[in-house]
């Protein structure tokens, strides 16, 4: 066999070679030397000059800063420092990018440095290159709202945004626009702190102009920015959330919802399950029809088939008059629950446990649950059946080890592990509703048959 | 200096003399309406460059510079360098006699000076010529750009000044003038028959004057020294004068970008003794530091081998004449003899020893190590036997502790001074400004990484691992005996190792590949790369330069048997 398997091996291997020599040769075309092939390496190679000495030292930099040795990476970057002054490049990670980068960084986290010395250090950043000052702005302001100081980031922005430098190019306008948008925010921010004070006040019987002049002031700084931002394509959340806010306390209801259709469903914008969370969450608010929430709903389980709305969904599928909607459902929470964030989820599974026990009542519809089970009949088991899961969960949670045994009992039979160890436990423990449950699946038992295809009358309508 | 009022605008008494020899403040440079009586000339106080000279320098009002020339230049930096040498203990007469009469001889073969025409005239009247007759002038002269790019694929000259990428409008860099009167046209002179100053060149001289005078410095420790900062060479141009402004093409020319290497200073200077036209050297006897019997023993020493060892040395270096004057004496010019690199000599006929001796093939130095321990355990009587193991142990620990370090230096050496150089007046207001700046972080950052300021230098040492006998951990090896590894015969000692491997059967010619031999670590013993490592350590070069000199003394060792192979083994040839 082996000799065969050799001699047919060399047979193919011969073959190719064979008919090229036959055939008439094309012309070797050879590639291209390097000019400068047969020069020796020469001493230059390894002759120590400014930027390897500098290469070197950023290298030490990266590690230092890798292992959390914060001083040491300090100490190395004073002496990367003088790279600054060769930086005349135009490249993107030029010396002064990384020093800025790096820079940050070991000011964050260095034990001795303080907010002054960062922004000491930042204020010479933002002179170093005219292409970066908008980024660096805009990072310092994040630096400061994550260190308290609201004020001084709303001031920060506020100077970025004032900033003109000959002609903007198209990255530039975009970051200006980032710019004004997070002023928005804080403008925002502002606003719902007047609101506040006001509706606080307000229950006093005592109103004071000045703090709605203010406030109004705020909403329409904070309007304009927001809504600039959120005509680009992109994923704003945060600042849709606060324009629909802003706009949803005033009223205007039909503009809310038209942004958040428009960041829901423009095709230009990424796919963003967030952007139909609060499509729904505003139509619910709203209460608009169950028809327009299970659209949205649908959209975001075909993104997003774990997320936690799909609980919700699955309720309102389950109590819809058509039979459609009905199987969604069943669809959805199984979907959800082949997902580990679910697996010891007493609502998911009760949701499953109803449903399964509506059809098994009925006994209609066992087709679906088949067609569901199918797919799944190879894992489940061992992902939500296993009799450690059976032990863990009965000890943990008796409620959730009452729904899995009951959906296990369907799917897998009275004698599965999980069912069996549940059941036994739940009898032996005297509660009431594990025996019932026990009748239960004793009784729907050929369910079980029928599901697996292991009974010959398993075309059922 | 002799004005001491406060300045009118910021108060501070910091002043400095203009070229129209007016005071001006330094610290808010404000200008006074007072003059100095008496205009200094010889701000330079080297009488030297007056014989260089011609006459009373102009003085131009506007930039507040002096004239000079880039040779000028070049003569404070030669200067400097032999002041530090001659403060590391060189004899006086380097600087005075010995330097300054190659200088001298250099600028009389560059017909810079001393004699009938000297070629700065030219070049003088070339550049007048130039600034007044602009327009018409222009196609003819070559732009900046070309230069920089003709300067850079010669590789002599530093290649990565700042203002080189900086300068891509042509426009604006064809403005630009040196601030030398020769600066401009200095990169542009390419006549073959003379030989270019550059930076590099200073140590070639500085070199050849250290040769001349047969002093116990090697080129290795020389360019240790420069790096380690005891001899003036980055930033030297911060001594000179402040009416001296560097500006333009000057940058590139004294400006340094990269260490000095040394490959390159030791063949300009072979190039520059030729050029000079210089007489045979002094002769190198045995007597002399760079004598291989005498540098063997340095670097035994240094290496923490047993001084027995340097019988066997000066055995190879009778063996194959290379301890005697007419192979170590320098000839200029003179083809023939082949240029001897003492420093790797040394080290090279030391590593063929150890060949000789533990054979370096990863199995017959441990074969006897263990021999040797094995006896040191048993016979505690005289010295003990010289173990390679332990030997190994002691020098991988401290040569990886010292290689760190040395990596470390290098990433966090400082290449700027105080006083920066700008390309252009234009430039300059950015370039203080981001000198600013980068002191500014770097106190900054100093701060925060809890070291002071770097310590001051060390003092120079041509030893850089000492080993003594008075540590009693054992870690010196000097007095330890050979005796596990010799035998007697016929009232010789010789080795017990019967055999011997070459590094390479066949030498490469220099001259179309570059090398005389190839060296890939991975293809060699690790033993022999260990030893190589250390002496590539020591002298601070490639291993593959040791490398080359090992294999070219053992064919030196090995020429008769290697020419007599083929006779009796003509397969071989193959």
């Amino acid at each position: 066999m082996d000799s065969f398997l050799e001699e047919r091996g060399a047979a193919t291997a011969k073959s190719p070679a064979a008919q090229a020599g036959s055939a008439l040769l094309p012309a070797l075309h050879l590639p291209f030397l390097p000019p400068h092939l047969f020069q020796p390496a020469s001493s230059h190679e390894h002759k120590l000059n400014f930027k390897k000495s500098k290469e070197v030292c950023l290298s030490y930099i990266q590690d230092s800063m890798l292992q959390k040795q914060w001083k040491r990476a300090a100490e190395f970057l004073t002496f990367y420092i003088e790279s600054l002054e060769k930086d005349f490049s135009t490249e993107y990670m030029g010396p002064s990018e990384m020093i800025w980068r790096i820079g940050t960084e070991i000011l964050c986290r260095h034990s001795h440095s303080s907010m002054k010395e960062f922004n000491s250090f930042i204020e010479q950043m933002k002179t170093l290159g005219v292409k970066r000052y908008l980024k660096v702005c805009l990072e310092h302001a994040f630096h400061l709202l994550c260190n308290g100081l609201i004020d001084e980031a709303y001031q920060n922005l506020s100077l970025a945004e004032s900033w003109r430098f000959g002609e903007q190019t198209a990255v530039q306008d975009k970051e200006m626009k980032l710019i004004q948008a997070y002023r928005g925010l804080l403008d925002y921010y502002r606003w719902s702190k007047q609101k506040n004070i006001l509706l606080e006040h307000g229950q006093d019987g005592f109103e004071d102009l000045s703090v709605e002049q203010e406030m109004h002031n705020c909403f329409r700084k904070a309007a304009v920015n927001l809504k600039e931002i959120i005509k680009i394509p992109g994923v704003w959340d945060l600042f849709v959330k606060c324009y629909v806010d802003l706009l949803e306390f005033y009223g205007d209801h039909n503009e809310a919802r038209q942004v958040l259709n428009e960041y829901a469903y423009n095709s230009k914008f990424p796919a963003n399950p967030n952007a139909h969370v609060y499509l729904y969450q505003f139509m619910k608010r709203h209460g608009e029809s169950k028809k327009s929430l299970i659209s949205a709903l649908k959209i975001l389980h075909d993104i997003v088939p774990s997320h936690e709305l799909m609980i919700d969904f699955n309720t309102m599928l389950q109590k819809s008059k058509k039979r459609k909607k009905r199987r969604l459902g069943l669809e959805v929470i199984f979907a959800a629950l082949d997902y580990a964030g679910w697996k010891e989820n007493v609502k998911a599974w009760s949701c499953l446990a109803r449903q399964v026990k509506q059809i098994v009542n009925s006994e209609k519809h066992l087709d679906w649950i088949k067609q569901e089970w199918n797919s799944r009949k190879d894992w489940w088991p061992a992902f939500h059946f296993s009799r450690y899961l059976a032990k863990r969960n009965w000890q943990e949670n008796e409620s959730l080890s009452y729904e899995k045994a009951l959906v296990a009992g369907i799917l897998l039979g009275k004698d599965c592990k999980y069912f069996k160890y549940v059941s036994h436990q739940g009898c032996k423990a005297q509660v009431k509703r594990f025996r019932i449950l026990k009748k239960f699946v004793n009784k729907h038992n050929p369910v079980y048959l029928r599901i697996s295809g292991l009974s010959d009358s398993s075309v059922q309508p | 200096r002799d004005f001491n009022e406060r300045c009118a605008q910021c108060s501070e008494v910091n002043w400095g003399l203009t070229d129209g020899g007016r005071f001006y403040c330094r610290s808010c440079h404000n200008v006074t309406e007072r003059t100095r009586e008496v205009v200094n000339t010889d701000f330079v106080s080297n009488t030297r460059i007056h014989t260089i000279s011609k006459g009373l320098r102009k003085q131009e009002e506007t930039d507040g510079g002096c004239e000079w020339y880039v040779c000028e230049g070049f003569q404070l930096v030669l200067k400097k360098q032999a002041e530090a040498l001659e403060a590391l203990g060189v004899c006086p007469q380097m600087k005075d006699e010995i330097l300054c009469n190659f200088w001298r001889r250099y600028l009389q073969k560059s017909k810079q000076a001393y004699c009938n025409r000297p070629a700065g005239e030219t070049i003088k009247a070339l550049s007048v010529c130039d600034s007044s007759t602009d327009v018409d002038s222009e196609p003819d002269r070559p732009s900046v750009l070309h230069l920089l790019s003709l300067s850079e694929s010669e590789g002599d000259l530093q290649t990565d000044c700042s203002f080189a990428s900086s300068t891509s409008k042509v426009s604006e860099s064809t403005s630009v003038r040196s601030g030398s009167v020769d600066g401009s046209l200095y990169l542009m002179k390419n006549r073959k028959e003379t030989l270019r100053m550059t930076m590099p060149m200073t140590l070639s001289f500085c070199y050849m004057a250290l040769l001349w005078l047969r002093e116990p410095m090697t080129l290795s420790d020389l360019l240790r020294f420069v790096v380690e900062g005891h001899i003036p060479y980055l930033n030297v141009f911060q001594h000179f004068p402040d009416k001296m402004k560097l500006c333009g093409l000057d940058l590139k020319i004294f400006c340094v970008e990269s260490w000095p290497v040394y490959e390159e200073i030791h063949n300009k200077m072979l190039e520059l003794a030729a050029f000079l036209d210089l007489p045979r050297f002094p002769d190198i006897t045995d007597s002399c530091f760079l004598h291989p019997d005498m540098l063997c023993m340095k670097y035994l020493m240094e290496a923490n081998l047993p001084d027995e060892l340097h019988n066997w040395t000066c055995r190879v270096v009778k063996k194959i004449c290379i301890g005697e004057a007419d192979f170590l004496t320098l000839v200029p010019g003179n083809k023939s003899t082949r240029k001897v690199k003492y420093d790797v000599l040394a080290v090279a006929v030391i590593v063929v020893v150890l060949k000789l001796l533990f054979l370096l093939d990863d199995h017959y130095e441990w074969l006897l190590s263990d021999f040797a321990e094995e006896r040191n355990k048993n016979n505690k009587e005289g010295g003990p036997y010289f173990e390679f193991k332990k030997w190994y142990k002691v020098i991988k620990c401290s040569l990886d502790v010292e290689q760190k370090k040395l990596d470390e230096k290098r990433a966090k050496y400082l290449w700027r001074c105080e006083k920066p150089l700008f390309y252009s007046a234009k430039k300059k207001s950015k370039v203080l400004k981001r000198r600013q700046m980068v002191v500014n972080l770097q106190n900054q950052f100093g701060k925060l990484s809890g070291s002071v300021r770097p310590a001051e230098k060390a003092n120079p040492s041509s030893f850089q691992l000492s080993w003594s006998e008075e540590n009693t951990d054992g870690s010196c090896f000097h007095g330890h005996s050979l005796k596990g590894i010799l035998q007697e015969k016929c009232g010789l000692l010789t080795a017990m190792n019967p055999d011997y491997w070459l590094c390479t059967v066949k030498l490469c010619t220099e001259k179309s590949c570059g090398h005389l031999a190839h060296y890939r670590e991975v293809d060699f013993p690790q033993s022999y790369h260990f030893v190589l490592r250390l002496f590539s350590f020591l002298l601070r070069i490639q291993p593959s330069y040791i490398h080359d000199e090992v294999c070219v003394i053992e064919h030196k060792l090995f020429n008769k048997k290697l020419c007599k192979k083929p006779k009796y083994n003509p397969s071989l040839r193959k």
